[in-house]
């Protein structure tokens, strides 16, 4: 089943034209990611997918229902979570708040109770910090939950946003270059983090990622993206031999044929 | 910040304000030294204590609104106003109660804030402080125009509180009224900005989008914090105005928005004992130099008049060095004294 459907979206910035007729779909319970070259696009898919940015042609359809021309925050309502490209957390707040703040939208009592604080406000507080709690169990950041996210390593920052994006208990997680710039053990836990996701909780994830390698590993599906057109889609290997994508990659080719020849 | 020996075992006794029996401890201290003020202070210093604590009240709304939602607001000084107009309006002119009047101007301000605030929708930073600047000077016109209501240019004689029989017309009677309001919203500002609404704000402050993508209405919660940052205001403005016994237009001009707005960044944004820090310092060190003034001039007559000129430049010039040299405000310099002694006499 589509939990996603992506309908022949344009997106232009004045003369650029970021996205030119994107299609595709993306099924519950996979791993599905985005590749492609610098700029061709792929922020901008997600950017279009969290309403950020408005397509001007074209629709996006979650669960069936039509999610182009809403508000940022309704679509986390819908129970979409997503990172950025470069780490967008909240510096100034320590990680428990930032991982709470991933459980706004749970918090259903209003200002004045939580200015009392007595009875439903801290019940529901304390609830939710269990729920926060376990993530942080899951993401192993134990140790760093009180600190200030601003003075954490990068490497940390990008698992904080996971984790964030994860309290928020989404149906889909778009997850925008989660290892840029990580080392080889980071990536690692990085990936066996996204496998748990999706296998253990059942999360679908829509994943853009320049490291081939990690891609071909974890992905049900690949999409191809260049110049802001879709030009190939399928299994990883099938992607990996279609000639289109070599040529997009040229200078790139020998990593994906060195990631082929590994398997 | 936590240290070796302070085990929580639990989330609820994480999320207790008071962590430890020593800091419970001091609350009380200086609670119960709060309460004993009007019997160790005498006339002008009680007035000056009395001012102390109403404009804690208002700094720790301005600082809901500019320190932890990140919107700056040069129209305090006027929400002032309209509380003070609305409790006025209410005890002298229609004879209605003191306890009705309060609520009623925090209430008022709350939606002249939250309409003033409107442009936050569209504006930010310095943008958004020149469209509250156009709401003090709207609001200055109309404390000066309306005058059916706010008496014009001759203000209102409003009268101070009473129960039952007794009035409350010492200033260290009424101090009583307005220790025990400031405490109960102190309190709940305490506890606002650490749930889910200060997080909000906070979150709206340093990171818009990502606040958005987390579900959080930008409109709602700008809108909010300027509704919660007014009532504030505007009881802090109500009280003013019943502590003078007088109400008019002047007392809310934008130097007012000023000094309030620097009490909190001296106190520390985004911090509620920040802004408390804050007001004491504005108020009091403007006293302590007129009254060193006042001596200078009284042993040496001679330079009375350089000496009277000079306070207003020592002043300014106390809070330069005070921003150069404590530039995160008196809450941080607060959070590293409660640590050192926290820790004392072993420093690990
Ligand atoms: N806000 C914007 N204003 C103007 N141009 C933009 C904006 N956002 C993206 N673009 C342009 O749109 C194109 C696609 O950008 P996008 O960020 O989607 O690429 P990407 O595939 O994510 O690239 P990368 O791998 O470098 O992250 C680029 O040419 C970029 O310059
Ligand atoms: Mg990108």
């Amino acid at each position: 089943m589509a939990l996603l459907k992506i309908n022949d979206i344009h997106l232009s910035f004045g003369g650029v034209k970021a996205i030119n007729g994107v299609s595709t779909e993306v099924t519950k319970g996979k791993i599905h990611a985005i590749i492609g070259p610098n700029g061709a696009g792929k922020t901008s898919i997600f950017n279009c997918i969290s309403c950020v940015y408005r397509p001007q042609q074209g629709a996006i359809f979650f669960e069936d229902r039509k999610i182009t021309g809403m508000k940022p925050d309704a679509i986390a309502h819908l129970g979409i979570a997503r990172t950025f490209q470069n780490i967008a957390l909240f510096h100034h707040m320590t990680v428990l708040d930032n991982l709470m703040l991933g459980r706004h939208l749970f918090l259903k009592r209003g200002f004045f109770a939580g200015g009392i604080y007595l009875g439903p406000a801290r019940n529901e507080e304390i609830e939710n910090r269990k729920v926060v709690e376990d993530i942080i169990d899951f993401l192993e950041i134990e140790n760093i939950r009180k600190k200030p996210v601003g003075t954490l390593a990068y490497g940390l920052r990008k698992r904080v946003e996971l984790a964030r994006a994860l309290s928020l208990k989404p149906k889909l997680l778009l997850l925008d270059e989660p290892m840029a710039g990580m080392n080889l053990e980071e990536k690692e836990d990085m990936a066996r983090f996204i496998l748990d996701i999706n296998e253990e909780w059942g999360v679908t994830i829509l994943l853009i990622e320049h490291d081939l390698g990690v891609v071909m590993d974890i992905s049900h599906r690949v999409s191809v993206l260049d110049f802001g057109v879709k030009i190939s889609e399928g299994e990883p290997a099938e992607v990996a031999k279609d000639p289109h994508v070599i040529r997009a990659y040229i200078g790139e080719e020998d990593d994906l044929i060195r990631n082929l020849e590994a398997r | 910040m936590q240290y070796c020996g302070d085990f929580r075992t639990s989330y609820e006794k994480d999320a207790v304000v008071f962590q430890t029996p020593f800091i419970k401890v001091c609350m009380a201290l200086f609670l119960a030294g709060l309460l004993a003020l009007p019997y160790l202070l005498k006339g002008e210093f009680m007035w000056v204590a009395l001012q102390i604590v109403i404009a804690s009240i208002g700094a720790v709304g301005l600082n809901i609104l500019t320190g932890f939602t990140g919107q700056i607001s040069l129209g305090q000084g006027a929400f002032f106003g309209v509380g003070a107009y609305t409790s006025a309006y209410i005890t002298a002119k229609m004879g209605l109660s003191f306890w009705l009047g309060i609520p009623a101007a925090g209430l008022m301000t709350a939606m002249a804030g939250m309409v003033f605030g409107i442009p936050s929708l569209r504006l930010k930073g310095l943008y958004l402080a020149i469209a509250t600047l156009a709401s003090q000077f709207i609001l200055e016109w109309i404390f000066i125009r309306w005058e059916p209501v706010t008496g014009g240019s001759y203000g209102i004689n409003v009268p101070r509180p009473s129960i039952g029989g007794y009035v409350f017309d010492s200033d260290s009677s009424f101090y009583y009224i307005v220790l025990a309001i400031a405490v109960a919203m102190i309190l709940f500002a305490t506890n606002l900005v650490r749930t889910k609404t200060g997080r909000a704000f906070m979150a709206v402050r340093d990171h818009y989008i990502s606040a958005e993508i987390m579900g959080i209405s930008l409109y709602k919660y700008r809108l909010l914090s300027f509704g919660i940052s007014s009532f504030y205001a505007g009881v802090a403005g109500a009280l003013y105005g019943h502590s003078l016994k007088f109400v008019s237009s002047e007392q809310f001009g934008i130097g007012v928005s000023i000094v309030y707005l620097a009490m909190i960044i001296i106190g520390g944004l985004g911090s509620i004992v920040g802004s408390i820090f804050g007001a004491v310092f504005m108020i009091l060190l403007p006293k302590i130099l007129s009254l060193a003034t006042e001596m200078v001039a009284a042993d040496f007559p001679s330079i009375a008049r350089l000496a009277i000129s000079f306070e207003q430049g020592v002043f300014g010039l106390i809070i330069v060095l005070f921003l150069i040299f404590e530039p995160d405000g008196l809450a941080h310099r607060w959070k590293l004294i409660k640590a050192y002694w926290k820790l004392y006499p072993f420093s690990y």
